[in-house]
């Protein structure tokens, strides 16, 4: 008899869930957000807004709680609604891409959780806008200005026919003995670009210096190889050698054959180049432009078959491996103010020497920072936060979005 | 002419692309993506010319029995596999990349290992530069020598095991000296670009206009 009525007991309670001997209850339906906010971002193309929001209640950052946000999107207020993406519950921030400029929007948040979910209210119109100027790049505007002014001042200096003087840079005194010396040994001479594209200003320097190696080959009759990575470069790279080849009165020399297309693939390029260098044993060999880890599978194979290797790069991650397997390297800007050394044009050396003056400006700026940072970091330290805010603001100023 | 409307379309060309950098509004927004996709249309027709070079060279080099011509024909062969290949898949599958075509069988079972065989390559190239750098014959070269032991050491696990303060001595290597170096030369490399791309839109440097 007991037994029956503790089974009919527990029936009862499974039949009803098992939440009155604990009094478990459904979860409540969730508060929407509040404090919506939703406004045109701002410094684009007036593509995006961007949604602001103070969290729900019950987002309290536990996922059993709490599931997330939906924003939904609509051209009038009473709909209809479409979904503008979902946020995980904690974030109280969200940028719509999916607006066209100058259209309204509204938007409501819906928040989902296993009880239900809580629809804000409705907020807008909003127009995402276009705008004229971006803002944040004011500091970089500013900057080009002062750098682009002070550059041409220095042309303007050296068109008057002043003299500026300009430091050697070994590598390039070195392309009339390189090529001097592979005509000795009767080798010919390979030029690498590298996998730069002909949009990389590295590229295009490293034109102006094929056209040197080329027009003293020229000079000497010696053979001129330039294995290509990109269809574009190789083009350029034959009409600069077939022009180098005709201003000293030898366009018979210029083979079309010796400035090839090899392929785009990175280590397939390595190996055609390295193919070369082992079959044909250049002389000298020039590796200006772009790289990547292919530098020095090349460079190694190079200095394998005693080669003058004269190397320059933008890429810094290379620079080392040159330095290493190359007699010289030209580093950084080196490569870039190569066109303006070797033509010895004023106007081209005085953009050199601008570049040059914004350095040293740069060079004091930064010293008179880390100064006034260290000193402002002792006061804050000190309880003294002014001089420290001050340091905030200019680093900020020079951050760009 | 030849070379004023070259000139003409450069400087026009670069003065939009400074300008939309700070204009966001319309017709300046994106017209870097839009000049993107010119110049991807411009490198597939170049491409043409890219293959047109590689095979007429190689085809030359054939008939006339230069010196190395079993290379041309192997990558005559090559070539020619490929693109046997590449068309199969497309008539099959109706793409080159389909995972069961004959193109992605000759990419994963000769083309991938023949890159990754050139790319481990460069762990023997590191060795024989490396021993070259190192050489400590002078000041200098015994200073990047130290330091590179120090760098390699601390950056290990045994080098904790030796001496605790070893990675701490890698860590400020690291930041402080090679990050100095490192970010003067970026200075350099960012000034000299900016000043070659005035030089260019200025019309000072023509030598890409041959």
């Amino acid at each position: 008899m007991r037994r029956s009525a503790l089974t009919v007991a527990l029936a009862i309670w499974a039949l009803a869930g098992g939440q009155w001997l604990w009094g478990q209850t459904e979860p409540a339906a969730p508060e929407p957000p509040g404090n919506i906010v939703a406004v045109d971002a701002p410094n684009d193309e007036g593509q995006a807004v961007n949604i602001s929001w103070q969290k729900s209640p019950q987002d309290r950052n536990e996922a059993a709680d709490f599931f997330r946000y939906r924003l939904e999107r609509a051209r009038w207020p009473h709909g209809p609604w479409e979904e503008a993406g979902i946020v995980v519950g904690g974030r109280t921030e969200f940028q719509d891409t999916g607006v066209q400029p100058g259209q309204s929007y509204y938007y409501r948040i819906i928040s989902l959780t296993p009880g239900g979910q809580g629809v804000s209210p409705v907020v807008g119109p909003v127009v995402p806008k276009a705008q004229w100027f971006n803002a944040s790049r004011l500091n970089v505007l500013i900057l080009t200005i002062i750098i682009c002014f002070l550059i041409i001042w220095y042309i303007e200096r050296a068109r008057k026919g002043e003299q500026l003087f300009i430091r050697k840079i070994q590598g390039l005194d070195a392309i009339d003995d390189a090529v001097g010396r592979a005509t000795e040994m009767g080798k010919p001479i390979l030029y690498s670009f590298g996998l730069g594209e002909i949009r990389d200003i590295v590229t295009v320097a490293s034109l102006a210096i094929l056209k040197q190696v080329a027009l003293r080959c020229a000079e000497h009759g010696t053979e001129l190889l330039v294995p290509n990575w990109d269809p574009i470069v190789m083009a350029a790279a034959q009409e600069t050698v077939q022009q180098a080849y005709a201003e000293p009165g030898r366009p018979d020399l210029y083979k079309e054959g010796n400035i090839t297309f090899l392929t785009t693939d990175q280590f397939g390029y390595a190996a055609g180049v390295d193919g070369m260098i082992v079959r044909q044993k250049p002389g000298a060999i020039f590796f200006l432009g772009y790289f990547y880890a292919e530098a020095l599978i090349m460079a190694e194979t190079g200095h394998s078959v005693g080669a003058i290797q004269i190397a320059g790069t933008t890429a810094i991650t290379q620079l080392p491996f040159f330095i290493a397997s190359c007699d010289y390297t030209l580093i950084g800007e080196e490569m870039l103010a190569a066109s303006c050394y070797i033509k010895r044009d004023p106007q081209l050396l005085g953009s050199l020497k601008g570049e040059d003056l914004i350095k040293a400006a740069l060079i004091i700026g930064f010293a008179a920072l880390a100064v006034f940072g260290t000193a402002a970091a002792i006061l804050n330290n000190a309880g003294s936060p002014a001089l420290w805010q001050i340091f905030q603001a200019v680093r900020n100023w020079f951050t760009t979005v | 002419m030849k070379k004023e409307i070259p000139l003409l379309i450069t400087f026009v060309t670069g003065v939009i692309i400074v300008i939309a950098f700070f204009i966001p509004h319309q017709p300046f927004g994106r017209m870097q993506e839009k000049l993107l996709i010119w110049y991807s249309i411009v490198l597939g027709f170049t491409l043409l010319l890219g293959v047109d070079s590689l095979v007429r060279s190689n085809l030359t080099k054939i008939s006339r029995r230069q010196p190395g011509w079993g290379y041309a024909v192997v990558l005559m062969a090559g070539f020619l596999i490929c693109l046997v290949a590449g068309i199969a898949s497309l008539v099959k599958y109706s793409s080159i990349i389909a995972l069961n075509g004959p193109f992605m069988y000759v990419y994963t079972y000769i083309i991938v290992p023949l890159q990754a065989t050139m790319f481990s390559l460069l762990a023997f190239f590191i060795a024989s530069a490396a021993y070259r750098a190192f050489r400590a014959r002078t000041l200098e070269a015994s200073l990047l020598l130290l330091t590179a032991a120090l760098v390699m050491i601390g950056r290990v696990p045994v080098g904790a095991e030796i001496w605790r303060g070893l990675p701490a001595i890698q860590d400020w290597i690291m930041e402080i000296p090679q990050m100095a170096a490192k970010r003067g030369i970026f200075i350099g490399i960012a000034l000299g670009t900016i000043a070659m791309s005035l030089r260019v839109i200025l019309g000072l440097e023509r030598t890409y206009l041959s």
